[in-house]
């Protein structure tokens, strides 16, 4: 357990989210902190609202009512490139990987917001665009020694195994050097050896750069390991919200996932 | 063997301007799946304002220059009017409404174009030297005619599509453009703004565009018909590939060339004006033997 870090303020908090897509309710009234520099786990069975939250919090869906509170500015919406220049990096429950594009393009992609040569210079190709280019590049090779996917680095990312392509997406994520990280199932359908990389990569990054994450994964396992506190969903509403032991004994979570009728 | 080659010459010279027209209609479609019905309105609208301010700045020191630079800012603001008045409004409408929308925008273009500056033919001279010049004499026996201008206007082409795969492939706004091709939404959570691509998007297309204008116009007269280009680049696209840089150059290529040969080979047998369906028919061919194009990927519907 890390339980004993110490966590801070919150960085992120939601109040009353509610989002439904024409008569499916996606997510009730959810209320949730995120502490800076914790692991969130969010649990709960298939089509519970885990992915819509996250899409709330990067502004991929526009809650319909409740607000965003993250670093002290509340919003009731935001837009994906906005939250992105906030901070907050992402990778998708199906990656969404750029295909066509090396693994050193994707993750450079994920630099976007960092380089600020003028479009006149980048037609050019010289001077500032260069240089910031050879720098940036430089950063990225960091990530992908701290990935271990040296020997890749020049392959279309569409010819990858589905493991290696999570850990690309991980990357061009951490390439952004994000505050707040959202990880959407990244060990499915892995393999145990595949999930204990991923594991220790997130840990890793946790704990080198202070990233906080929030993180949907099925595994219990792996949740009860990696998470400082975990959220439950169910049918779209939070019912439980501690650290891992007190989930473990929650009478209304271990009925969720036994299927006990509502 | 001489006069073979500059029948094949030639085509492929006209070949380089489908090809032009092609890339224009592609970037768009790549960048914000849109089939842009306008692009042969660009090359029109394009090429008629570059004409008429020719004339109006002819006794300024250096009337091309500041016509080129005009019109280059006019096609910027129309990609940011595109934007900001069809685009942004359509965002995540199906496809069929953006495509009347650029329906819409053409006939705007057409009309808007011929009443400001006119409708009148108008000839267009950059001064590119238009007398032949005879190549490898002493290779072929009497050597082969090609026109100056149609060498002038296959490097300028050239050049463009060297200078624009440089651009998406070496700087942060042509990966950018390139990933916003491949996924919509993880290129936004990079923080990526779609509208910004957009943007630029439509201007490269507005760019190529006035080239392709700029150079059909000094050949046939800036006119009305030059709007009509774009039918040509249909069976072009059709042949390289929707999504396809490589197979819309390609593409041209080989319809310029093939519609030249087959009308001087084939054409004392079947019958002249080859030339004017030749490109269609090869689409259709296309159509039922290999619908993805030449570079195109097959697409298997996940059930
Ligand atoms: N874009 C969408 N359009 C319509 N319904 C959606 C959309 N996204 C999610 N939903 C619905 O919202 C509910 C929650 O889905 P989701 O957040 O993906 O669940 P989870 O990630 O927990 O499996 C489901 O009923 C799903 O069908
Ligand atoms: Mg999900």
């Amino acid at each position: 357990m890390t339980a004993v870090r110490s966590l801070g303020e919150p960085i992120l908090s939601m109040d009353s989210i509610s989002l439904s897509f024409g008569g499916v309710k996606a997510l009730t009234d959810i209320s949730l902190h995120v502490r800076k520099h914790e692991i969130l786990a969010i649990i709960g069975p298939n089509g519970a609202g885990k992915s819509s939250l996250l899409n709330v919090i990067n502004g991929v869906y526009h809650p319909s009512s409740g607000s965003v509170t993250y670093k002290g500015a509340t919003r009731s919406q935001m837009r994906p490139h906005e939250a992105a220049s906030q901070g907050i990096a992402r990778t998708f429950q199906n990656i969404a990987l750029f295909k066509g594009m090396t693994v050193l393009d994707n993750i450079m992609t994920g630099r976007t917001l960092k380089m600020h040569a003028g479009f006149f210079w980048q037609c050019i190709y010289v001077g500032k665009a260069r240089d910031e280019e050879i720098r940036h590049r430089r950063k990225v090779e960091e990530i992908i020694d701290f990935l271990q996917i040296e020997s890749i680095r020049k392959t279309p990312v569409g010819r990858l195994p589905y493991g290696l392509q999570k850990r690309v997406e991980l990357g061009r994520a951490l390439a952004a050097e994000p505050e707040l990280l959202l990880l959407d199932e990244p060990m499915a359908g892995m393999n145990i050896e595949e999930k204990e990389d991923m594991s220790r990569f997130i840990l890793d990054i946790n704990d080198e750069f202070g990233t906080t994450i929030v993180l949907i994964e099925h595994d219990m396992g792996v949740v009860m390991d990696l998470s400082d506190r975990v959220v439950v969903l169910d049918y779209g509403r939070k019912i439980g919200d501690g650290t891992p032991d007190e989930i473990r004994g929650n009478q209304e979570v271990i009925d969720a996932y036994l299927g006990v009728a509502h | 063997m001489g006069f073979f080659i500059e029948v094949l010459v030639g085509g492929l010279m006209a070949g380089v301007l489908y090809s032009l027209v092609a890339l224009g209609f592609v970037l768009i479609f790549k960048a914000s799946g849109v089939f842009n019905f306008a692009q042969g309105a660009m090359v029109l609208f394009a090429a008629l304002s570059f004409v008429r301010l020719l004339d109006i700045l002819k006794d300024t020191f250096a009337p091309m220059l500041l016509s080129l630079a005009i019109t280059i800012a006019i096609m910027i603001v129309l990609a940011i009017a595109i934007e900001r008045l069809v685009l942004r409004p359509l965002v995540n409408q199906p496809g069929i409404s953006l495509f009347m929308a650029t329906l819409g925008i053409a006939y705007f273009l057409d009309g808007f174009g011929q009443a400001i500056w006119g409708s009148d033919i108008y000839t267009l001279d950059v001064g590119i030297p238009k007398d032949p010049v005879l190549l490898f004499e002493s290779v072929f026996e009497g050597g082969v005619l090609l026109s100056t201008e149609d060498m002038v206007a296959a490097l300028v082409a050239g050049v463009l599509v060297a200078v624009l795969a440089l651009f998406f492939q070496r700087t942060r706004i042509g990966r950018a453009l390139r990933a916003v091709a491949d996924d919509h939404q993880a290129a936004q959570s990079v923080g990526i703004p779609l509208n910004y691509i957009w943007v630029i998007v439509w201007t490269v297309a507005g760019l190529v565009a006035l080239v392709a204008g700029i150079i059909w116009g000094s050949k046939l007269g800036v006119q009305f018909s030059l709007s009509l280009i774009a039918l040509k680049a249909l069976p072009v696209l059709i042949l390289g590939g929707f999504e396809s840089v490589l197979g819309a150059i390609v593409g041209g290529l080989i319809i310029g060339a093939g519609e030249k040969l087959s009308e001087v080979y084939l054409g004392p047998y079947i019958g002249g004006g080859i030339e004017n369906w030749f490109a269609y028919v090869l689409a259709l061919f296309f159509l039922l033997f290999r619908p993805q194009g030449l570079f195109g990927e097959k697409h298997i519907d996940r059930v």
